[in-house]
This record gives structure tokens, C-alpha cells and sequence, in this order.
């Protein structure tokens, strides 16, 4: 007993090893030695070190790149603002419904997720059906529309990734000890001190998880981008998609594919610091 | 992939000589294509279907070249079936791609007569596929100017007018880069044909400044067609046929006095094809007059089959009221039979050579990409 005791963890960990180590870190390794080829489709490409991928993908698409972490912070901050009282609602107020109200949260999201945004251009177009009726009452310029803009990506991105958000919080919110928020109200604080020095704290783990859940994804979408943005609009994502699927540019899309990979890393480990070990990793810490 | 970490040798390669050995007729293929090339019936298909007792699967799945090269690409290279045996593609840079890395069957022209026969002259030997090696077309168009008459209140007949600020927000370009390129160099006044690298520049930042200066609302695929019906843009580069086939009533089609690209889109075979004799037989049935009169009378496009237009006349002759009009409109319409001095306004993409390409794309690619 004692023995196979031994290696049980091993056993444990074997099936999501193997299965990391093939879709995981051995294209991980293949695109890095990709992103340092130069050559081209018809005579190949050969490993040189070209480390001017890098130099050339940022210095063509920096501004992009650039576009595309600002674009996915906004939209994480509209989706924490957005889910938090709906996740506080459902935790404490919602009672024996709230299996109902969380399945609802999640409904939307049975269609996929392309179709969804597709549906978007449908909904808002320049004189559909939402905005065609406030035009002709006057209560909108008749040259204002929402397609093709910056602030249409961001929405879109919010809407896509909002259960992300909402789910960990709720998670996070259920576990809180009911008894703590009020101990503190009978500590005589108010009540926006009991949330912002008792609840928000508790739940800080919840937000972060959806934050992470969120903002990195949200980062290299290029759906959104590609369906809901203009010429100015664009993301990092459809820049990768196109180099390496329309234009068989592999170093150069596995160049930029690492770079916003890297920067990705440095804000989520900054964020996690920022937000301090014990309360993003909660109890376990 | 494993093979690409350690280099990727090069593929390009002569076609096979042995290609059609022991390839036998399998009674059935499938086709993929693009969005409006095929009356919504099918009856092209069917009538094939009749006549050869081939069972054809169809399937509109190609948007846009690029996107299509990149998910065949894998596939082809690994000698592996893309799941199609016919497929048709625009002359261009990927088309180019596909003849050098030898992913396309070497075409049997014993067994192409009515092509032979049939084809107009402008279609034999063209010189992105010289002596139809590998091509035979299945439609020409005509890239031009979409206008919406309900916004715009003056006649377009000109590609400056694209760059007038006073359309600000509601232009609409076309995000492959060998159509953007070739209206940019059209629009300073260069022909896309024989224009220089330095053209290419000048075209680029043309075409950057009517960007940046927030003239051109979006960059499209084909979903251009949608947003001119909905008047999302007021003018938009456009495809002649489309506008025909998909736009609404108040959409106008019109080649600049600059003049218009033009290109042809290709029936080709892809060498993993499963039932390439059955592919081949649809091409040549295709170029039967009687069998490809209804495809053009629906698609709007034009024919590589001049023979066709006599049978448009006579449908329209047979027709009445609508239908009638609308054959005669076809049969006279610059767009789907044009005459020589309208030939001569068209100018096809610039052929690039392998080192000239990564220059081009390097001009024009990031415009859409907003960079």
C-alpha cells in the first residue's frame, strides 16, 4: 500500500502531463524556433536567428498591439462593473432562485459567439432598428453610429466575455462567511464600509480570477475587432490570424504571437503583485 | 509543424507528368466556391447532375482568397485531401502559390474539347496560368465602384472621388491587399499593371492619408455588398456581379474613368483530389453554351463563353415582362459582355515576382490592419 501510495500523485498528474506536453509546450517550442526562421512558403523557411521578426512585427504592429491591451483593460473594467452587482444580487439576494438566475446569466451564450456578434451589426446598424427610431424623433445626429468604432469593439468584447467575470465573483461572493459582513455592521460600520473593508476584500479572489479569465483572451480576439471595428479599431489577433493564415508568414505571425504573449505575462504577474499573493490566491495562501 | 521548427524545405516543384495515370471516373466530386456564383436552386448543378450522372456536393465556403489559401495550405502540403476536388480561385498571389508549390493537378486537355471549342479568345493562355496548365476560368469580373443612390447625390464616375472628404466615414474599401494596391496606384495616376515599387509607395500613402483622415469607414471582404444596401458606406469598391446579384435596388455599379481591375476566377484541381476525372468533366460541361447560358444569366459575370450571349438573346426573346428585361439588360451589359474599347480601361493586378512580393505586401497590408 505504502508503495503505490508513492507514485499515486505521479499517476494523478500523468494524463494532464502528456496531454500538456503535446498541445502545450511542444508547439510552444516549435512556434518559438518559428519566430526566429526567415525565408517564405515556396523555397521554405530555415532557422537563422532572425531575431528582426521581432524588431519588424513590433515595429509595424507596435501601435496595434498596443491598441489591443488598452481595449481588453476597458473592457475587463466594463465587465468587473457590470457583473459585480449582478453577481452580489444573485449571491445574496436572490434566494432559492438562484439557480435559475445564474442559468440565465449564461443562456446567451449556448449561440455562438461569432453568430452573436454577428447578430451586433444587425442590431446597431446606422438605421436599424435601435438606432433608426432615435434618429427620425431627433434625439441622435443622423451621421452618429456605433459600428465600425472603437467604443462597438469594446461593447462587443464586454458582452462575449462577460460570464467570465461573473461567474468567479459569484463563486467568490458565495463563500463569504454571511457572518462576517455582519459582524461588521454590528462594529457599527456603515454600510459601504462593511463591503469596501469586509466583502470587496473577500471577494478580491473572484475578481481577479475573472480578470485573468477575461483580459487575456480578450487581448488576442480578433472577432470582435474584425466584425464590430473600423480601419482604426483594430486588434493584435486579426493581425496574427491574417499573417499566418492568409499570407503564410509564419515567423512573422509566431514573432507577434510571442511578443503579446510576453507582455500578456507581465501584466497578469504585475497585476497579481499589485493585488498582493494572499488575496488573489484567497485561503490557500 | 515538427517539420517546420527544424526548416521547412522548399516545396515548389514541376507538376507530374503521370498525374491522370489509372485515375478513373468515380461518379461523384465536391465543389467548393464563393457566395452568389451559383443560381440559388442549383439548377447549373442539377442539369450537370442529369447529364453526367456525377453527384456534385457544393459548398460556398471561399470568402476571400487569402483566408482560403491559408486553410487548404496544411493539408496540401501534407498530401493530404482538402476534402474538395474542384475549386475556384482568383488569379492572383495565392493562385501564383498554389501553381509554384505544385498543389494544383496539371489539367488533361484531351479530355477539355468543348473548353477547346468554346472558350472566348481573352480566356486561352492567359498569363498567370500560360497554356491553362493548371486553370481553365469559370467567371471575369470587374472590380469597380458601388454607389448607394438613396446618400449619394451626384454621379461617381471617377476613383478621386473615393478620396473626397466629403464622403468622410462612408467610403468603403477592400481589404485584399491586390485590390486596395491597384486602386491606390489607379489613384495617383499610375497603371496597376506595369507600376514600379516607387508607385507602390506613393499609391500607400495615398491610401494612408484617406485612412487616417477617417474617409474610409471599414475595409470589406464580400461583405461590402450588406453594408452599401444598408447605406453604412455611401460608395464602396466593389465586384461587378455582386451588385446584381446581392445588392438592393438603389445600389449603382460603375468602372472609373481611371479604370477598373479586372480578374478571373479559376476552376482548378487540387492534386490531393479524390475524384479529379469527375472534376474535369464538370469544366469542360461548363463550357457548352446551352449549359453555362443559365450560370451567367444568374451570376452576371463574364462568361469565358462569348457563344453564350446568343442564347441570353434568345432566352430574353422567349421570356416576357420582367424577365425579359432583365435578359436584354444582361446581354447588353458592358459589365458581363464588354466590347474592346471597354476591355481596354481594365487592367489586371500587378504580377509580382517572389522577391517583388513581400515589397508589395509590405506597402499595402498593414493599411487595413490599421498599422
Amino acid at each position: 500500500m505504502a508503495r503505490r501510495g508513492r507514485f499515486a500523485p505521479y499517476l494523478l498528474v500523468l494524463p494532464g502531463g502528456l496531454w500538456l506536453l503535446a498541445f502545450f509546450l511542444i508547439p510552444m517550442t516549435l512556434m518559438a524556433s518559428l519566430s526566429l526562421q526567415s525565408g517564405n512558403l515556396i523555397d521554405g523557411f530555415r532557422q537563422t536567428f532572425h531575431w528582426q521578426n521581432y524588431r519588424d512585427g513590433i515595429g509595424v504592429y507596435g501601435g496595434v498591439l498596443a491598441r489591443s491591451l488598452g481595449y481588453a483593460l476597458a473592457a475587463t473594467v466594463a465587465c468587473a462593473v457590470l457583473s459585480y452587482p449582478a453577481a452580489h444580487w444573485i449571491a445574496f439576494r436572490a434566494g432559492r432562485h438562484k439557480t435559475r438566475y445564474l442559468f440565465l446569466l449564461v443562456v446567451p451564450y449556448f449561440v455562438s459567439f461569432v453568430l452573436r456578434t454577428f447578430a451586433w451589426r444587425q442590431v446597431l446598424t446606422d438605421d436599424g432598428p435601435l438606432l433608426g427610431p432615435l434618429k427620425d424623433h431627433g434625439l441622435l445626429p443622423t451621421d452618429f453610429r456605433v459600428l465600425d468604432t472603437g467604443f462597438a469593439v469594446i461593447a462587443g468584447l464586454t458582452y462575449n466575455f462577460l460570464p467570465f467575470m461573473a461567474l468567479p465573483i459569484y463563486v467568490a461572493l458565495e463563500r463569504v462567511d454571511r457572518s462576517l459582513p455582519e459582524a461588521a455592521r454590528d462594529l457599527y460600520a456603515g454600510r459601504a464600509a462593511a463591503f469596501a473593508r469586509v466583502l470587496l476584500p473577500l471577494s478580491l479572489p473572484g475578481v481577479f480570477a475573472g480578470a485573468v479569465l477575461t483580459f487575456v483572451p480578450m487581448a488576442a480576439d480578433y472577432v470582435n475587432a474584425e466584425v464590430l471595428g473600423g480601419p482604426d479599431d483594430t486588434m493584435v489577433g486579426g493581425v496574427v490570424r491574417a499573417e499566418y493564415f492568409d499570407n503564410g508568414a509564419y515567423p512573422t505571425a509566431s514573432a507577434l504571437s510571442f511578443t503579446l504573449m510576453a507582455v500578456l505575462l507581465v501584466a497578469v504577474l504585475a497585476y497579481a503583485r499589485a493585488l498582493g499573493a494572499r488575496n488573489v490566491l484567497g485561503d490557500a495562501a | 509543424m515538427a517539420a517546420s521548427a527544424c526548416g521547412v524545405k522548399g516545396r515548389g516543384k514541376a507538376p507530374d507528368a503521370d498525374f491522370w495515370r489509372g485515375k478513373r471516373a468515380a461518379g461523384k466530386l465536391s465543389w467548393a466556391n464563393w457566395p452568389g456564383y451559383m443560381q440559388d436552386d442549383q439548377a447549373t448543378i442539377k442539369a450537370f447532375e442529369r447529364d453526367s450522372g456525377v453527384r456534385v456536393t457544393y459548398r460556398e465556403v471561399i470568402e476571400e482568397t487569402g483566408p482560403w489559401f491559408g486553410k487548404i495550405q496544411a493539408p496540401l502540403a501534407a498530401h493530404q485531401s482538402i476534402g474538395f476536388d474542384l475549386m475556384v480561385l482568383t488569379n492572383g498571389i495565392q493562385l501564383e502559390k498554389c501553381r509554384r508549390l505544385g498543389y494544383l493537378a496539371p489539367l488533361d486537355h484531351a479530355r477539355l474539347p468543348n473548353f477547346e471549342k468554346y472558350a472566348g479568345p481573352g480566356f486561352k493562355n492567359p498569363s498567370f496560368d500560360p497554356g491553362n496548365a493548371f486553370t481553365v476560368p469559370y467567371e471575369s469580373g470587374v472590380t469597380g465602384i458601388a454607389y448607394n443612390t438613396r446618400y449619394v447625390k451626384e454621379e461617381i464616375t471617377s476613383i478621386a472621388q473615393l478620396f473626397d472628404p466629403k464622403y468622410k466615414g462612408r467610403v468603403g474599401m477592400m481589404s485584399d491587399s491586390q485590390e486596395l494596391g491597384s486602386f491606390g496606384v489607379f489613384a495617383v495616376g499610375a497603371d496597376p499593371e506595369k507600376s514600379t515599387p516607387d508607385d507602390w509607395r506613393r499609391a500607400a500613402a495615398k491610401l494612408r492619408r484617406q485612412r487616417d483622415d477617417g474617409i474610409v469607414r471599414k475595409y470589406y471582404e464580400q461583405d461590402y455588398v450588406d453594408a452599401v444596401s444598408k447605406g453604412e458606406v455611401w460608395l464602396t469598391m466593389a465586384w461587378s456581379g455582386d451588385v446584381y446579384t446581392m445588392a438592393g435596388p438603389d445600389v449603382a455599379f460603375v468602372v472609373p474613368e481611371e479604370g477598373g481591375t479586372s480578374w478571373t476566377d479559376n476552376l482548378c484541381i487540387p492534386s490531393t483530389a479524390e475524384h479529379p476525372v469527375d472534376a474535369l468533366t464538370l469544366m469542360d460541361w461548363l463550357y457548352v453554351p446551352e449549359h453555362n447560358a443559365p450560370l451567367t444569366e444568374f451570376v452576371n459575370y463574364i462568361t469565358p463563353v462569348p457563344d453564350t450571349r446568343r442564347i441570353i438573346r434568345a432566352d430574353a426573346q422567349k421570356a416576357s415582362g420582367k424577365k425579359a428585361k432583365e435578359l436584354t439588360r444582361l446581354a447588353d451589359s458592358p459589365l458581363v459582355f464588354p466590347n474592346a474599347d471597354e476591355l481596354a480601361r481594365l487592367r489586371r493586378y500587378r504580377r509580382l515576382t517572389q522577391d517583388e512580393e513581400p515589397v508589395y505586401q509590405r506597402a499595402f497590408e498593414p493599411i487595413p490592419r490599421g498599422a
